[in-house]
Order: C-alpha cells, then structure tokens, then sequence
C-alpha cells in the first residue's frame, strides 16, 4: 500500500467519523469537536490529492496545501465563533434559569443545535 | 512492505484509533484533549505527506490553538454535559451506516482518482520567478491565489466582530474574557516569563523562513499569539479593551494593507493584486510581517473571547 | 491530452477592472468601519454604499456594451494556478438586485442601528457590508474555492446578526444556523477536493471543459449539491431557517431571508449550468424540482399555521425558496445538458423578485413590531388604521410574491410555465399555480387580520418612522415593477408573448389563485377567523367547519411531519441521504442513458 491509499483511507474515515459525531451528539460543544474532524478529514483528502500530485521536485502540490492552510485558518474563526455563541448561551440561561437544559432538540422554534 | 509503509499503516490507526476515542468518549473534556492529541499526530501525517507548511499550521492552530480553545470552552461548560439526552439507539444506528456509505464512497471515489494525476507544482514553480520567493505555498497563497488570502483574513476579522457582538451591552467596549491570576511563583508564571522571547524569536524566523523554507504567517502569527496568550493566562498582560484605536489598527492591518496594495496594482500596475516583479519580494514579505502581526492578535482575541469586563472598571 | 483553454474566458476584458471594485469597495468599508469603530460605522456604511450601488449599474451598462462576459485576471495571473472573476448577465443582474436591496436596508435601519458607541450598530454595519462583499465574491467568482471563502465570509456575516439582540433563543438559532451551514461547508469543500484530485483546477470555465462522468465528479457533484441545499434551506433542510430568520432584528432578518440564502441558491445554479450541465442527467434535476415542491407545499401549509407575523414570513421564505428550484427540470434540454433559457431566466427572476419582495416584507413586519411591540397576527386588527403605510407596504410586497402582473414573480412564473409547456412536464405546472394560491392564502390571511375592523385602537408603543415604510414601500414597488424591465439584454428572455396586463385570461388567472388562496386560508388556518360575519350565515359555516376540520386533520399530520424534520438528526441524516441519492440518480442517469 502506498502512503496515498493509506492515508486515502485514512482520511475517508476520519470525515465519516466526524460526521457521525455531527449528527449524534446532542451536545453543541461535541458537535464542533466533531466538525472540526470532520474538517480535518477534508484536509487530509486535500493533502492526499496534492501528494498525489507530486511533481517538479515538490512533494506534494502547493494548490492544495496553500487551500488547505486557508481552511484550517476558516474552520478555527467558524470554532471561534461558535464557541463563543456557545459560552454566551451559557451564561444568559444560567442566569436566567438554573441549567441550560432547555430541552435540546424539543421544540423546532427554540432548540438548541 | 517497507518500514516506511508499516509506519504510515500505525500512524494512521492511531490516527483513527484517537479520531474514535474522541466521538465515543462520554465525557467532553477528555475528548478534547483526544482532539489536541489527534492534532498533534495529524501534523505527523501532514509531514509524511510531504506538505510540512501544513503541518506546521496544523499543529500551530488546527491542533494548537485549536485545542487550547476547545479546552476553555469545555471546562467552562462542564456541568452542561450531564444534562444533554442520549440520542436514541435506531438513530445512532442508522447515522453510523450512513456515515460508513459515505466513508465508502469517498474511499471508493479517492482510490479511482486518475493517473497521473493532474497537478499544478510544476507550473507554480516555473512561475516563481515572478515573485523571487522560492517557497511554493508561499507563492500560491501570496501571488497566485492572493484573493482567497485576502478573503480568510476578511473572515477573521468578521469572526472577531462576531464574537465581539455577543458581548453584554455593559461590557462593550471592555476587554474580552476573565481577568487571570496565577501564583507569582508558580511554574506557569516562571514559563510565562521565560518562554516569550524564545517564543517571538522563533514566531518570527519562522515568518521570515516562508520565504524560501516552509513556514510563513500563519504559522510564526500563531506561535506569537501563543505567547501573549501565556502571558494572558498567568495574570502579566491583561486583553486589551476592545474600543482602543491601536489594537483595531492592527487587527485590520493585514486585510487593510493588502487591499491597498492590491488597488495600487490596479491602478499602476497589471492588475489588482499583481506586484511589480522588481517589488515582488519587499511587497510580499512586507504583507506578510503585517499579517503576523494581525493574525497574532486575531488569534489572540479570538481565543480571549466576547469582551466580558467594562472598560470602567 | 488536456484540451488547451479557451481563449476568450482566460484574458482580462476591457472593462473587466469593473469586478474588482464590486469587491474591494465594500470591503474596504469593512476594515474602514472596524477602524473607526463605534461612532462612524454608520457614516462609513452611508458613504459606501452609494459608492456600491453605482459600480453595479455601470457593470450593468458595461456589460450591455461588452460583447461577452466580463473577465478579469486578479494578479494577471490566468487560472488554473491564478484565480479570475467573471460576470455574465446572470451576475450583473444579482449584483444590481444586492446593491438595491441593501439600499433600501440601510435606509429602513437609519434609526434602528444609530452612530451610538454601543454594540448592535457596530456590528449591525459592518456585517451589512461584509454580506454585500461576500454576496459580490460569489456572483463574480470564476474559482471553486475562492466561492467556498466567500460562502464562509457570508455566514460568518449572516450569523451574528441572527443573535444580535442576544436572547437565549436567537443565541441558540444562530448556533444550530451555524453549524448547519458548517456542515454544509465541508461538504461543498469536499467536492471541491475531488474535482481538484481529478482535474486538476477550480477554475469554473477550465472545469466545464475538462469534466467526465466518473465517479469521482460525481460523488463531488452531489457533495456539493447536498452542501449548498443545506445553506440555502430548501426543504428537508430547513431547521435552522424559521428560527434564525424571525429572530434576528428586521432589517437583518430582510438581509438574511432576501439576500443570504440566495448566495449559496446562485453556487448550485452556477454548478449545475455552467461547472457539469451534461452531468446531473434529468432524474436529479427531477428531485430537485420534487423537493422545491414539498418546500412549497410545506412552507406554505406551516405559514398559514404562525402564530407570529415574523416566523409566518419565515416560513413563507421557506415555501418561496422551493420555487428557486423548480427551473433545473426545465432547463434540462434534449441535448442531455442543462441549457440557458427561459426556465434559468425564470428562476433567476424570482429569486431576484423574492429578494427585493420578501425584504419588504420583513420590513413592514418590522415595522409592525417595533410600533406595537408584538407581532401576534390575532392582535393586529384595525392595524390599517393604525399603521396604513406599513400595511400597505406588506400587502404590496405580497401581492408581488403572489406573482400579480407586471410583477418579476408574474414575469418568472410565465417564463417557467412556458418552459414547462415546451418540455411536456405539465406537473411542474401545477405546482407553479398551487404554488401562486398558497402564498396568496398566507397574504390574504395577514391582511385579513389587518384590515378588519374594531372598536379600541390599537396599543402602540413604539414612534412611527415613516422613512421605515417608504423604505419598505419602495423595494416593494421595485419587486411589483420588476416584470417590466428590459431584461432581454441580461437574460435569455423570449419576450414575444407576453400577455397584456388587462387581458382577459391574466385577470381571471390573479382572481382565481387570490379566490383559491382565500378558500386555503379559511381553511387552514388555525384560529377562529376574522370573518365573524360568516356565522351569520349557520348554513355555509357549518359545511365550511366539516371541510376545516378534515383539513385541520391532515395539517396536523404535516406539521408532526415537520417537527421530526426540524430536529437536528434527522435534518442532517436527510442532508447526507440525500448527497447519496444525488449521487446514485446521477450515476443511474449516465449508466442507463437511452441510446
């Protein structure tokens, strides 16, 4: 197996993975730690195919990898904010009621994630 | 097999073994510290890839602070884990195959890719003249993909003012996050003391090597905002308030400079975003040293958070 | 080998350097606003956007004079290593319909977002023009990826003003907006990394010349597909939009509902048209069209079922959504290829006719609830009185949705109903007609509750803003006018037989589908009606009250139906079935392709 089918694969099922976290968790905090594997595993397939591209002298393609620093710098602004809108719900419902259970999912209108 | 192939096969399976670690684990705050180690073996990979400018940024901010951010957060939220409902055991199910069908396809889709590939390393190299920059990715982030570049730090000034407007209306205007203390003679403090210089020498080699070596601005900005983040942490800085003139300028810099630059190509130039060839390399390195500057604050004040203290005190 | 590129796509043109400034003004008004901060955020927005307003016409006109698209080479470097922007008739139009909207925004939200040292304004502003600058990247953008970073810019943009005003239950709609339009995002992304794997650019005019049928272009054309159905809310995929869009305050939720989803609509048109149109085959762009539907009939039914003005003009964005996407069945020609035409004009139309009609809406909505301080439809009688302006402003806005000539959804509505007769597939058709009396049934329903009498005045707490409403009439007016605008030089408009306005068969047509939109609002809608005076007549109530409660019976179903579909799961299962099912229609369109 070469390093491309192995991390091929390997980068197909961490973003299967991240996804399967995405859609299970009900926890908003572990759905971004699963987005955020699910975009690695993106990158990983990006890298993949600039590796795949190997060529005059360079080992891995620089279209991809310049792509994928860009990404990587997008999906940790979209943690940042995230996070932040997370932590800001926190406190306005722990002030406002004693958890922030407010019964994930229940109602469409007012659910959290 | 060779050793090389062997080595791969395991990093990836502790890849994925970490990856599964961090989904499955009930409690939160182990699985982020099961993402901060999967970051960190990530950029191994990325090594093996052959693409060591991502595997520095990938260790500096998707690993780094990436994690350091994920770890706030969850020890912040701690006691919201207990109350989340399980989701029901058909729906787990019925994920799971759904994912694996996609892992599939996408497995299925990356082993039929064509050969030999397709690639653009040779072109970016034959062009690199133009830039006299020897790095590559440099090249590509700085000359030939030059708007993306631009558009992402657009996007992180976007996210800071998204994080910003969720402050409280009291504390606009007052610094971000809460006030940290540490024990004056605690090993923190100690390391908070003696690691920045190291830290900002080796934050701007780092920078100065994208030229021609892997590394860059986004890297040496995030081992920089690491730093101030140290200092932040043990109680020796305090975030700055968010309505001050100086720290707006800088974290508009980047963007702002390379807009001017851009509409100065425009107007005598080739084309928005060209730089003259006899300019190239000053031009870029000068957007570069600003954009670490920027990118350190950015990443900075992303990590401090919504401003949380008036600027009264 | 590679074919070579061609000529005409890969050099800048002369008046190229036009797309640049689309861009780079707003932007620069970005990093000007964040500078100057709290107290000129206003006065900057107020000096860029005229600015914006007036590059997009001369786009317009100098596009009328190019004899092609407008190209630009950012850095002169050609792709496939640099990256260009195009503009063809389709952007020009989007880019005039964002400057005038955003116009009309800025003006309504003087008063709400003052040149205060608070948050909101500072926010609000600087968001307004990193929409705009995001929105101009996506109808310009000639490359995959540089659409992905705009795609992000735009929901980092659109995210925090769902939250502005920070309650516990618009915090947690911008949550679930933002990580369902994350997960879009990494789909898209993922496509692109397998176009990129297989060909070796992102460049869209590069791409459309070298893409095969394999399996690869597949898997990333219903990737991005499923990706961008998430960000643009069409049906199964709409959780997060009624939340997010009635929370925000209105002149975001005008932005939100009337500009942002359609940047994300305007990727999937340029995918499908100008990236692969020989690769989705007529059984996906068949379920497309399906799902448009349900998105009608869905997010109308739930329309007339709101308590609420603003979730009731959430929900009508919904159903309106579902239009966009009727047009790709009947673009799909003989040839096996998506085509130019009357059915993308068509679709093109009515998103241009929703943005400018439903941002008025939500203005007058707004209005509405910043006067009144609620917005509960059952409260607002005797409104007109109160409230003439705003009233008529949303019945206007409305009456534009309906698609009453000469408005751009009557002009589109034709469009498509001719494309539809061409192609045979009459059920498309009818769909398009129910479709008029379901969103006049939800008009009708607010105006009904509006207009009729009472005794007490209504309790205002808010002043009256009259700039509000004009701001609000005059899009709504743009939206009702749009239908006779030469469009023939932007899009491809076979203007031959345009019915008259007072024909005959025009006037029967609006009757008809306002009659039936009364007829579907009695019946649907949940409350006891403001047609009191029906009890006078026992005998046509009571008849009138066996239909209402079979219907009541079958809307209850639909609504359960939804409320699973909202759930977080659920929704985004149905993103990831329905990637495979793109994916697998397109293979079965190739592998059994007749001949």
């Amino acid at each position: 197996m070469s390093t491309v089918t192995v991390f091929g694969l390997c980068a197909a099922a961490v973003a299967s993975l991240g996804l399967y976290g995405l859609i299970t968790d009900p926890r908003p905090l572990r759905k971004i730690i699963a987005f955020n594997l699910l975009g690695s595993g993106v990158f990983l397939l990006f890298g993949v195919v600039g590796r795949r591209g190997a060529a005059a002298g360079i080992g891995n393609d620089p279209v991809p990898q310049a792509l994928v620093i860009t990404g990587i710098v997008v999906a940790f602004s979209a943690t940042a904010l995230a996070i932040a809108l997370l932590l800001r719900l926190f406190q306005t419902t722990a002030f406002l009621e004693p958890s922030i259970r407010a019964a994930p999912g229940d109602d469409p209108d007012r659910a959290a994630s | 097999m060779s050793i090389a192939t062997v080595f791969e096969i395991v990093l990836a399976a502790v890849v994925l073994g970490l990856g599964v670690w961090t989904i499955v684990v009930p409690e939160t705050f182990s699985a982020t510290v099961g993402f901060v180690a999967y970051g960190l073996l990530v950029a191994l990979v990325w090594v093996r890839l052959d693409a060591v400018d991502v595997a520095l940024t990938e260790a500096a901010i998707g690993g780094g602070l990436g994690g350091v951010l994920l770890l706030g957060a969850a020890a912040r939220l701690r006691d919201a884990d207990l109350m989340a409902e399980k989701t029901p055991g058909t729906l787990r199910a019925s994920a799971a195959a759904l994912s694996v069908l996609m892992a599939a396809a996408l497995a299925g889709a990356v082993l039929v890719l064509p050969d030999p590939a397709p690639t653009l390393a040779p072109a970016a190299v034959a062009k690199a003249g133009a830039t006299s920059l020897s790095n590559p990715v440099t090249n590509v982030l700085m000359a030939f993909r030059a708007m993306d570049t631009m558009l992402e730090k657009i996007v992180l000034l976007l996210a800071v003012v998204g994080v910003w407007s969720l402050a409280s209306d009291f504390a606009w205007g007052g610094r971000p996050g809460p006030r940290h203390e540490a024990d004056p003679r605690g090993v923190l403090v100690f390391l908070a003391r003696l690691l920045p210089p190291i830290g900002i020498v080796v934050g701007i080699h780092v920078l100065w090597a994208g030229a021609d070596q892997p590394g860059g601005a986004f890297q040496g900005g995030a081992i920089l905002a690491s730093m101030w983040l140290l200092a932040i942490m043990t109680g020796l800085a305090d975030t700055p308030s968010v309505s001050l003139r100086w720290i707006r300028l800088i974290l508009v810099a980047g963007p702002g400079l390379f807009l001017v630059v851009g509409l100065v190509g425009l107007l005598f130039d080739d084309a928005f975003l060209s730089y003259p060839p006899a300019l190239a390399k000053p031009l870029i390195l000068g957007i570069e040293v600003t954009m670490t500057l920027t990118i350190a604050a950015t990443l900075g004040l992303l990590l401090a958070g919504a401003p949380e203290r008036s600027a009264q005190p | 080998m590679l074919p070579p590129a061609p000529a005409l796509e890969a050099i800048t043109t002369p008046s190229g350097f036009l797309l640049v400034p689309s861009i780079a003004v707003p932007l620069t008004g970005v990093v000007l606003a964040f500078v100057l901060g709290d107290r000129y955020v206003r006065l900057v927005a107020y000096a860029i956007i005229p600015l914006g307003l007036a590059i997009a016409v001369t786009i317009l006109v100098a596009l009328r004079q190019s004899a092609g698209p407008l190209v630009y080479l950012l850095g002169a470097w050609p792709p496939p290593l640099g990256v260009a922007l195009r503009a063809d008739g389709v952007s020009a139009v989007m880019l005039a319909a964002t400057a005038v909207v955003i116009c009309a925004v800025a003006v309504y939200a003087h008063a709400d977002f003052k040149d205060t040292a608070t948050r909101a304004p500072f926010a609000f502003w600087i968001l307004l023009l990193a929409i705009w600058a995001a929105l101009d990247t996506i109808f310009v953008g000639g490359d995959l990826f540089t659409l992905y970073v705009a795609l992000e810019l735009l929901t980092f943009a659109a995210v925090p003003l769902v939250s502005l005003e920070g309650h516990p239950d618009t915090l947690r709609a911008a949550i679930r907006y933002l990580l369902f339009a994350l997960l879009g995002s990494v789909l898209y992304l993922l496509g692109t990394a397998l176009l990129y794997g297989g060909y070796g650019t992102l460049d869209i005019a590069l791409l459309s010349h070298r893409i095969q049928a394999e399996p690869a272009s597949f898997l990333a054309a219903a990737l991005m597909t499923a990706g961008l159905l998430a960000k643009t809310a069409l049906f199964p995929l709409h959780l997060w939009l009624p939340p997010a869009h009635a929370g925000a305050p209105a002149a975001a939720s005008a932005i939100l509902s009337g500009l942002v989803v359609k940047g994300s609509f305007f990727i999937i048109v340029r995918l499908w048209f100008k990236v692969m149109p020989a690769l989705p085959g007529l059984p996906a762009t068949q379920l497309l069209a399906a799902l448009g539907a349900s998105a009608i009939i869905f997010g109308s039914v739930l329309a007339l079922r709101q308590q609420r003005l603003k979730l009731l003009v959430a929900y009508s964005t919904v159903a309106q959504l579902g239009y966009l996407f009727l047009m790709f069945p009947l673009a799909f020609e003989a040839s096996g290829k998506l085509e130019d035409g009357n059915a993308l004009s068509g679709g093109l139309l009515q998103a241009v006719s929703h943005a400018t009609a439903k941002a008025a809406m939500f203005m007058a909505a707004g209005s509405i609830y910043a006067r009144l301080g609620h917005d509960r439809l059952t409260d607002l009688h005797g409104l007109v009185r109160t409230m003439p302006l705003s009233v008529l402003a949303f019945a206007l806005a409305g009456i534009a949705l309906v698609g009453v000539q000469p408005s751009g959804a009557s002009l589109a509505k034709e469009l498509l109903l001719r494309a539809a007769a061409e192609r045979g597939q009459w059920w498309w058709a009818v769909v398009l007609e129910a479709g008029g009396m379901l969103t006049a049934a939800y008009v009708v329903l607010v105006l009904a509750h509006a207009l009729v009498p009472t005794d007490g005045r209504i309790a205002s707490t808010g002043p009256a803003l009259h700039v509000r409403n004009i701001a609000a009439l005059v899009l709504a007016l743009c939206s009702l006018s749009l239908g006779l605008l030469p469009w023939d030089s932007y899009l491809a408009v076979s203007h031959g037989s345009v019915s008259g306005f007072f024909a005959v068969e025009t006037l029967t047509k609006t009757l008809s589908s306002v009659l039936g939109g009364v007829v579907l609002a009695i019946l649907i809608a949940p409350w006891p009606h403001p047609d009191a005076y029906l009890t006078r007549w026992k005998m046509v109530a009571s008849i009138l009250g066996l239909f209402q409660r079979s219907c009541h019976r079958s809307v209850g179903c639909l609504e359960r139906a939804n409320h699973v579909l909202c759930q977080w799961p659920a929704a985004s299962m149905f993103l990831l079935i329905l990637a495979l099912l793109f994916g697998a229609l397109m293979v079965g369109a190739h592998t059994f392709r007749p001949g």
